[in-house]
């Protein structure tokens, strides 16, 4: 297999720069570039690194890690080289001379990783989700998939679910032994347990998925109203176009921000009112549909005019706007003067932390399906057990087909496992 | 020198279907046997079937086997395991008479067409570079063949062990074979050792059966074979008995004597089926094991004692067995024994039970790693009709894990080897519900057509049958009700006002054909065999649909081959582990390579991607 390597920093300048390399031949490769051997494994050490023709390209921080000690679970080096594009450049063209070496593809280092068992499949997506992670909520989240909270939560309800399929089995296979005859309330109590972990994980879905790509948070009101001033006031910038004529902003105009460590997506939207100028009537239709999909809305009203035309749902935020031209009682925002500002972040940054609270471990829309599939057949299941000792062959194959369902979070169930459960578990054998 | 088409060593179970299969085949066939009298034994207990195990004996029979019809001629206690339960899991078991067992086997094997059998030693094969094309027995006759199979079953380094003595031997009084065992080695075949145990037999005239609880056959028994009727022989029943804490404080005293435990023996033995010692050890907390008393014949004074395996000496295997309830002045007539042997790792196999390496050559039966009379018979068919088939240059059979336990046990074998003495249990199959001991004759007998090897009366049999049933079908599919309808019956059902077909609603299974006959009074005009069987059929008909997703998937999976000369070592990517599991296996195909422990999504996709390419580079 080939040996890969990469920058694992961003390319251009910078103060350090990171080479990585991984494979078989990582050791013998770096040799090429050193005068002097490599470091002891895990213990870093300065190094001059020569080109083809013995000229000097850089000096170096070298760390070296063996084989089963690294996170590839192959030998790997890493050069911390100084972060200049000259440098990068050569460096890497001289590795790609190197038999046997070759340029990384993207996210190979963790598919290597994977492959040789380093990390599971939830982890790897806990680790892509922490490297985009932007805001705090994110890391949290992702840190929590990275460091195996989900893929231990799965062994463990795959661990109830292989003991309950055991014990029926153990009354299909050994049936003329001395197997306990009913083991219903048994297998019902696992299957329960399960199920109901289950349904937590499906009702925190829609905050963790929320947390991971984004909360929306529409801003809605008449035309000039003060809606994109607002706006380029939360994203300290012009985003949006502003003038005193109503009517001006049509499209929809969307800013991420980071408020308080939530990842939000704010949308201004074309004003609302009767209109004859087509284009103007679109963009009004594309704000109702998107201000009542988004998770929050903010809307910015004139206190003598309360028409509204998208619905209001409970933890939406009524504030006056243009409070710079209004001074009165009640929350007043202005985006020209910054008054209300912060009152207003706060309010949004409380309805929003309020639907993080359920956040589950079910993150990727893949979690979901395999969850929501797991509890579909355990519900039959527990329907079909309650039926009796005839519908055994059925309630065997749904728990059958829920096991593989949550095994798929991270990996694949095997009729062995059942088997050794009921071997450990009965004494078998007339 | 006689040439045959096809030589099968060996007459036990796998020998004798692997031979009746051959010939079936048109195949002109040889058996070559030790002795004439070890044809067709039962040479452990006294019974065919089981969970899993009737199943192997309901397609063995599906494809004009021999094993079914015999069972049902020596069967004196027939028995369908799981009455209670789902159809998809019961499994026909009987007992049966040993003499009439063998006598049966033999009217069938002596009287088959192009089938010859011979008594003889076969020590050597004669190999010309990667094919073995003949045999040569002791008394130096040659005999030319251009398929062999061999099911000598525990023969390779068999040694007996009771207690501290230890002699070699097949089974009780058979010579261990050297010589071949030699030529075998000289193949350098991956090996292993396993070990397996029986119980000392009783003579049933020294029990005192007043004392015990007695277990009869079933009111209306369930055979093996789809053309039995009813049960030739005399119906029995079975005593019921059991160790208590007196007999576990005996065994506990002396488990140092025990072969097992003294330290005598190597192999590993199954956990199904443990010896009396293991038990008392492995689960020490359980105070009383039970023991069913099994009689070997109508005529026959021998017992078996079902669950009392064990390889203490025999004073103390005499000490135990009469502390036991109504065993208290029993005598044995021959004492328990445990026997190690090496079998041949059924990896070196492929789907058809030949040799990957080895042209010409076939392994069936407990050689292989299993254990078990059904499994020993299913291997013999598999292999026996494969070598006739490739002696008369036609393709293979593979029987495949949606279309069979045989074809489960067979990618199970090949794919995953073995640990333990394989047997079969109806867990290890995924499609269990559509693979049912009823409906054996509907998933295979139409292969075996195409095959040739079914005999006119059974095809007679089997098309008036399906035609009954698919004509009972197309009146069922066709009739629809509405809830209203079905409640005015008396059914109580969703007024969802949904019409149903007749048969949808046989699909539940509270519902019968009683009530049906009330809404299509015609439908009587069915016997009640078939109208049962389309009930089952019925009962599983929607799972069955949700699983064919599966089974296409899989069917997918297996249709991709694997090159046989794919150098895994050099495809990147692969992790070292999997890449020295992969060659070690070689998969024939995706789903074989699939099963392999320690297999990820992301190595198959690499593998699968590597077979496109080598396959374009074969085409250019």
């Amino acid at each position: 297999m080939d040996t890969i390597f990469a920058l694992a920093t961003v390319r251009g300048k910078a103060g350090v720069s990171i080479i990585r390399i991984s494979g078989a031949d990582a050791f013998t490769g770096v040799r090429c570039l050193l005068k002097t051997d490599l470091p002891q494994p895990r213990q870093s050490a300065l190094r001059k690194l020569y080109g083809e023709d013995g000229e000097l390209i850089d000096q170096a921080l070298l760390l070296a890690f063996d084989k089963d000690h690294s996170f590839t679970g192959e030998q790997t080096v890493e050069l911390h080289i100084h972060g200049s594009p000259a440098v990068q450049t050569m460096l890497l063209n001289h590795l790609s001379t190197l038999n046997g070496f070759r340029i990384a593809d993207p996210g190979e280092f963790t598919r290597r990783a994977l492959e040789n068992g380093r990390l599971d499949l939830s982890r790897v997506e806990g680790l892509a989700d922490l490297i985009n992670a932007e805001t705090e909520a994110q890391r949290k989240q992702a840190m929590r998939l990275f460091s195996g909270e989900l893929a231990e939560k799965s062994v463990l309800w795959r661990t109830k679910l292989i003991r309950a399929a055991a014990l029926m089995q153990a009354t299909i296979d050994f049936a003329d032994e001395e197997v306990p005859e009913d083991v219903s309330s048994e297998v019902l109590g696992l299957l329960r347990d399960v199920i109901s972990d289950l349904d937590h994980q499906v009702k925190g879905y829609a905050a963790s998925e929320r947390i991971r790509s984004g909360f929306e948070v529409a801003i809605v009101g008449r035309p000039n109203v003060g809606k994109s001033t607002l706006l380029n006031a939360l994203a300290r910038r012009d985003a949006a176009i502003t003038s005193h004529i109503p009517g001006t902003t049509r499209d929809i105009v969307e800013v991420q921000m980071d408020l308080n460590g939530l990842p939000v997506t704010v949308i201004d939207t074309a004003g609302l009112r009767e209109t004859a100028d087509e284009i103007e009537t679109i963009g009004i239709d594309r704000a109702k549909r998107r201000a009542s999909d988004a998770d929050l809305r903010v809307f910015l009203i004139d206190p003598e005019d309360e028409i509204q035309e998208v619905t209001q749902h409970a933890d939406d935020i009524v504030v006056i706007g243009k409070g710079d031209l209004r001074p009165i009682d009640g929350l007043s925002v202005s985006g020209k003067t910054g008054a209300g500002l912060n009152q207003l972040i706060d309010l949004i940054v409380k309805a929003l932390e309020g639907r993080t609270q359920g956040a589950g471990l079910a993150v990727r829309e893949r979690h979901r399906v395999a969850v929501e599939d797991t509890i579909a057949k355990l519900d039959s299941a527990v329907l079909l057990i309650q039926k009796g000792e005839q519908y055994t062959d059925l309630s065997a194959e749904e728990l059958r087909s829920a096991i593989h369902s949550i095994s798929s979070i991270i990996g694949i169930v095997d009729v062995e496992d059942i088997l050794d459960e009921v071997f450990s578990s009965f004494c078998l054998g007339k | 020198m006689k040439q045959y088409d096809v030589v099968v060593i060996g007459g036990g179970h796998a020998g004798c279907e692997a031979a009746y299969a051959s010939a079936r085949l048109g195949a002109e066939t040889l058996l070559i046997t030790m002795k004439m009298s070890d044809l067709g034994v039962m040479s452990c207990n006294p019974a065919i079937g089981g969970l899993g195990k009737g199943h192997l004996v309901r397609e063995i029979d599906a494809m004009d086997g021999i094993m079914g019809k015999v069972a049902d001629a020596a069967g004196i206690q027939f028995r369908l395991l799981n009455r209670r339960k789902g159809p998809a899991v019961q499994g026909p078991r009987a007992q049966a008479d040993r003499a009439l067992y063998q006598a049966a086997m033999q009217k069938h094997i002596l009287g088959s067409d192009h089938l010859d059998v011979i008594e003889g030693e076969v020590i050597d094969f004669q190999v010309d570079k990667q094919k073995v094309t003949g045999v040569m027995l002791r008394d130096g006759s040659k005999i030319a063949a251009r398929n062999t199979v061999l099911t000598t079953g525990t023969f390779l380094r068999g040694i007996i062990h009771i207690g501290d003595v230890s002699y070699s031997g097949g089974r009780m009084g058979d010579e261990a074979s050297t010589k071949l065992c030699e030529r075998i080695d000289s193949f350098d075949l991956p090996k292993g050792r396993l070990k397996t145990g029986t119980p000392p037999r009783l003579d049933s005239r020294t029990i005192n059966w007043s004392e015990l609880e007695m277990q009869p056959g079933d009111e209306t028994p369930t055979l093996f074979s789809f053309m039995s009727i009813k049960p030739a022989a005399k119906q029995i029943s079975c005593g019921i008995t059991h160790t208590n804490e007196k007999t576990h404080q005996i065994i506990r005293q002396n488990l140092d004597k025990s072969a097992m435990y003294g330290g005598h023996i190597e192999g590993i033995g199954p956990r199904y089926c443990p010896s009396i010692e293991d038990k008392i050890v492995r689960f020490a907390d359980k105070q009383s094991h039970q023991i069913f008393l099994e009689p070997e014949g109508l005529n026959n004074h021998m017992i078996y004692p079902n669950g009392i395996s064990t390889s203490l000496p025999v004073d103390i295997q005499e000490a135990y067995v009469r502390s036991i309830k109504g065993l208290e002045n029993v005598s044995i007539i021959q004492p328990g024994y445990a026997i190690e042997y090496d079998y041949i790792d059924p990896r070196a196999l492929n789907g058809q039970l030949r040799l990957k390496d080895f042209e010409n050559l076939y392994f069936a039966g407990q050689i292989n790693g299993t254990t078990g009379y059904e499994e020993a018979a299913a291997q013999g068919l598999v292999a026996g009709l494969n070598a006739a088939l490739s002696a008369k240059g036609q393709g293979p059979i593979t029987f495949m894990r949606s279309d069979s336990y045989i074809g489960v046990m067979i990618d199970d074998l090949i794919t995953r080897g073995v640990t333990e003495p394989y047997r079969m249990f109806t867990s290890r199959a995924e499609f269990r519900l559509s693979l049912r001991a009823d409906n054996a004759d509907q998933r295979l007998t139409p292969l075996a057509f195409k095959l040739g090897c079914v005999s006119s009366k059974r095809r007679k049999l089997f098309d008036k049958k399906m035609d009954q049933i698919n004509r009972c079908v197309d009146v069922l599919v066709s009739s629809y009700f509405t809830p209203k309808e079905i409640s005015d019956h008396g059914y109580k059902i969703n007024q969802d006002g949904a019409r149903r077909s007749a048969f949808d609603l046989l699909s539940f299974p509270d519902m019968d054909f009683d009530f049906i006959s009330g809404l299509i009074p015609s439908i009587d005009r069915y016997p009640s065999d078939i109208q049962q069987q389309v009930k089952k059929d019925a009962l599983y008909a929607n799972y069955i649909e949700r699983q064919k997703r599966d089974i296409e998937a899989l069917q997918r999976d297996e249709a991709i081959k694997i090159p046989p000369s794919l150098d895994y070592g050099s495809i990147e990517g692969l992790s070292a582990e999997l890449k020295l599991k992969l060659q070690k296996t070689r998969p024939e195909t995706i789903a074989q390579a699939s099963k392999i422990d320690g297999m990820t999504p992301a190595a198959l996709t690499l593998l699968l991607a590597i077979i496109r390419k080598y396959e374009k580079r074969k085409i250019a």
